[in-house]
């Protein structure tokens, strides 16, 4: 019963059988980017909600209910009215540059998305150097930011726009070397190779044990602060800074910064889940013959990850900037590099566990 | 601010920014003219006067009765320890004798406004340095404060309690229960508000060292409540000019001597268990009796002046009366805490960072009705 | 040495504030402390001594218990309690007393100090536990507290 596969595959052939090949060719691709569209939009809305409705229960509130069952459709509803709201600006803005960094935010995280694997063979763009793509397209968002802070003529954005950018390029470095760790493991940079090793030999979070953990907490703290979320929220920091970046936004460009933070913490959960979780592997293979619940399980993995990023925020206070910069330089980096020896040794006296 | 030559592109420069009258961490109409050096501050110029009502000028207007319910909105997380204030100067003015039974209610609901401003003084301060949950369970328990003193008062925030010579009414029958119940919820909530923010390692590290105040300065800048007391200047008036039950109950002062943002916090996590204790003293032996002095319908004052301090949630709050014998005062003063412990702002914070400035504003637990009166 | 025990002790207390939150989370259902506000309209009940608006009480007979005697107004800090009376023949002794047209109270003025309850010496107006006193026309924040057409209860005296 291989429903995923079939159906992409169906399509594919069904094309290809009623047009000429270069014009079949730019359908699937405009097919594939309006279901990427679609999912962007709609696991946005799915998430903010999920992050409103969690703080309130953290918070002993209820969130929002009023609108649709237990409240679902509330983002829906404002994300209805941003897109109805006059779109206002500084008057002396970099007209250009302000109304572009929305942009460059929101096609960053697409174009991650696109390589996510979502369940066997239903994966729209499988490269060899996926997780490669995946670090290097991530770090394009922040200069939509950097654009954004400055060009908004605001000091308070300006502020938070130049934290962001020396935010991510610290972490950056951990998030590529954690990943690096795992990818020592794998042997691969390719997202499927990942996912078939560990669907041989366990998932990497056991068999890599110690190094694997250290590379995963390495990774959930570099990843949240990759994300810009708390307690790395300084770029945003509301009780310095305003607003941060987007205090000059409104309306429907204020919501793209915002569905993109939620859809970059998709990503980077589902990063974590692709390196350490197995992907849309079952736990144990129960339901290795079922390729299409693979998806389910995909989505639940991230959704773990993502909920403990949503624990973390509202936990935590927030850092100052001197001290985000040390635990990066100070801790993560070192820790990283030893860790990546570790494991290179582990893998080479094969130590690993494997089932 | 442009640079015109080649060099100057990589010299720092410093600029202004302007943080407030609208800004979530000025709690209030407050403004700040800082002068920043990328994230570092060089120098903070607090502009006042956002929220200035003349409330010194209408207490001349009104009789001593009516000067009260002013007090209210001034400091209105200390509510009932101002009113408590106008009411002690105009009874030692007159040298009226309140019932023991008006001192220890007083007391108890003095302190019970101690324990509600710590509260929420705690639940912004994790706010303010970025953990929001610490809002909610602050206020959690702050709410069970606010319905005792709406079931007894008739109000949740400016309770205009006390008239001079007692109070307004008698004590709600099931305000000891509900007090005790309280206490025994709280005793189990506040060990967790150091689990939470207090242990928590990001907490510290943003706290401690942070806007150090020396003794020295706490004195000259006239810095009173946990400001002064963080710094370990010895300033409670509860403690060294007993006034009401004080005198007869057994406390200690919070006294450290760091003077950093995290001593500050912990005087104030401190006086809250301190608070728990001289409730518990005094609220199973309420004395029966009057709970008013009658006094005449238009009180007139003696010719004189007069002088008299309470400690608030904030420091030491004092009501100066200049009268000429009518009906009204021919001057009144309020000496507010607030207004001098933001003044060692810029001794505390100069030479921090924006973050930094944030917490350091948050411990001195501003009010600006208070500052603007 | 202590660089790893730093890391050890940092990451403990924050693990130990996740369990806080993770113990409210688990619980969530039963610690909620909000209230839905407009759907509890009906339900919620106020404290007997809770200050809302000033009233002032009729009995079945449509008789009040003001005798215009003026000390809430005299007594509010605020002005927000106007009086207009004029004087009628009392038909028991035939003499001219004090007698209300109107008790004008301005609710926009308030403060609900109280001091003009505590001030009435025939407990003619009283506090009402009515908490959601917002409008959209500050005219309707202007009230006459004494009904049309009512009078005062036979026996209220001013206390001479």
């Amino acid at each position: 019963m291989n429903i995923s596969l079939s159906i992409t595959k169906n399509i594919h052939d069904w094309l290809f059988e009623v047009m000429s090949a270069p014009f079949a060719t730019v359908v699937e691709n405009v097919l594939i980017a309006v279901a990427f569209l679609a999912f962007f939009a709609l696991a946005g809305l799915l998430l903010v909600w999920m992050e409103r409705r969690i703080a309130a229960f953290f918070q002993l509130r209820l969130g929002p209910n009023r609108v649709g069952p237990m409240g679902l459709f509330q983002t829906i509803a404002d994300a209805l009215k941003l897109v109805s709201k006059e779109l206002t600006g500084p008057d002396k803005a970099d007209k250009f540059l302000y109304n572009l960094a929305p942009y460059f935010v929101i096609v960053a995280s697409l174009m991650a998305l696109s390589v996510l694997p979502f369940s066997q063979e239903f994966h729209a763009f499988d490269i060899n150097i996926g997780v490669f793509f995946l670090i290097a397209v991530s770090s394009i968002g922040v200069i939509g930011i950097l654009l954004g802070g400055w060009s908004s003529n605001n000091k308070y954005s300006l502020i938070g726009a130049m934290r962001s950018g020396l935010q991510t390029i610290s972490y950056e470095l951990s998030v590529g070397l954690s990943i690096l760790t795992i990818v020592v493991l794998a042997g691969s940079l390719q997202i499927s190779e990942i996912i078939a090793a560990q669907q041989a030999g366990g998932w990497f979070i056991i068999q890599g044990h110690i190094p694997a953990m250290i590379a995963f907490m390495i990774f959930m703290i570099a990843g949240t602060a990759e994300t810009n979320r708390a307690p790395f929220d300084l770029i945003e920091a509301e009780s310095e800074l305003g607003a941060g970046f987007h205090t000059e936004y409104s309306g429907m460009k204020f919501a793209y910064f915002f569905l993109a933070e939620f859809i970059n913490m998709f990503i980077i959960a589902a990063i974590g889940v692709i390196l350490f979780f197995g992907g849309w592997l079952s736990p144990f293979g129960i339901t290795e013959s079922i390729p299409l619940l693979g998806i389910f399980w995909f989505m639940l993995k991230v959704l773990g990850l993502i909920f403990l990023m949503m624990w973390f925020r509202w936990t935590f206070p927030r850092l100052r900037v001197d001290q985000l910069l040390t635990l990066e330089w100070k801790y993560l980096l070192p820790i990283n590099l030893f860790n990546i020896v570790l494991m290179a040794v582990i893998v080479w006296l094969g130590l690993t566990i494997n089932f | 601010m442009t640079t015109t030559t080649e060099n100057n592109a990589f010299k720092s420069q410093e600029y202004f920014i302007n943080m407030g009258p609208q800004h979530p961490a000025t709690h209030g109409v407050l403004r700040l003219l800082l002068t920043i050096d990328g994230e570092i501050i060089k120098n903070i110029d607090p502009d006042l006067g956002y929220i200035h009502r003349s409330i010194e000028k209408m207490c001349e207007r009104d009789s001593y009765q009516q000067i009260v319910h002013l007090t209210d909105r001034m400091d209105y997380l200390s509510a009932h320890i101002n009113n408590e204030a106008v009411c002690l100067a105009v009874e030692n003015a007159l040298g009226l004798e309140v019932p023991e039974r008006v001192k220890v209610i007083r007391t108890i609901i003095a302190e019970l406004t101690r324990l509600a401003s710590h509260q929420l003084w705690w639940g912004v301060m994790g706010m303010d340095v970025g953990a929001l949950t610490t809002y909610f369970y602050g206020f959690r328990d702050r709410e069970m404060i606010n319905d005792i003193f709406e079931e007894t008062c008739g109000a949740r925030l400016t309770m205009n309690y006390n008239i001079p010579g007692g109070l307004m009414f008698d004590l709600h029958p099931n305000f000891v229960q509900r007090v005790k119940d309280f206490i025994a919820h709280f005793k189990t909530k506040l060990p967790e508000y150091d689990t939470l923010l207090t242990g928590n390692v990001i907490f510290q590290k943003r706290t401690q060292g942070v806007g150090i105040l020396t003794k020295e300065d706490a004195i000259s800048f006239g810095t009173t409540g946990p400001v002064a007391r963080a710094s370990g200047f010895s300033c409670d008036v509860r403690k060294h000019h007993p006034y009401s039950a004080y005198d007869r109950v057994q406390f200690n002062e919070a006294l450290f001597t760091v003077g950093d943002t995290f001593t500050r916090y912990q005087v104030r996590i401190q006086e809250m268990w301190e608070s728990m204790a001289i409730i518990e003293q005094l609220i199973d032996n309420i004395p029966d009796g009057e709970f008013k002095t009658p006094t005449n319908a238009v009180i007139k004052l003696p010719k004189g002046e007069f002088y008299q301090r309470v400690e608030t949630a904030r420091g030491e709050l004092g009501v100066f009366i200049v009268s000429d014998g009518k009906k009204n005062p021919y001057r009144l003063k309020f000496r507010s805490p607030g207004f001098s412990n933001l003044s060692a702002l810029k001794k505390m914070a100069v030479g921090s960072k924006l973050g930094d400035l944030v917490a350091i504003m948050a411990t001195l637990d501003i009010v600006v009705p208070d500052i603007d009166r | 040495m202590s660089y790893f025990s730093d890391i050890y002790n940092g990451v403990k207390t924050l693990l130990t504030g996740m369990s806080v939150t993770g113990k409210y989370f688990i619980n969530a259902r039963k610690e909620i402390i909000t209230q839905e506000f407009p759907n509890n309209r009906a339900t919620l009940k106020m404290f007997d001594r809770f200050r809302g608006e000033v009233v002032m009480p009729h009995d079945e007979n449509n008789e009040h218990r003001c005798t215009g005697c003026q000390k809430c107004e005299l007594a509010c800090p605020n002005g927000s309690i106007e009086i207009i009376w004029d004087r009628v023949i009392d038909e028991e002794t035939g003499k001219k007393i004090k007698a209300i047209d109107k008790h004008i109270y301005h609710l926009s003025m308030c403060t609900m100090c109280g001091l003009c309850i505590e001030a009435c010496p025939t407990d003619a107006i009283k506090w009402s536990q009515n908490f959601s006193n917002s409008s959209y026309d500050r005219t309707q924040l202007t009230k006459v507290l004494n009904k049309p057409g009512s009078k005062i209860a036979p026996g209220v005296k001013d206390k001479e």
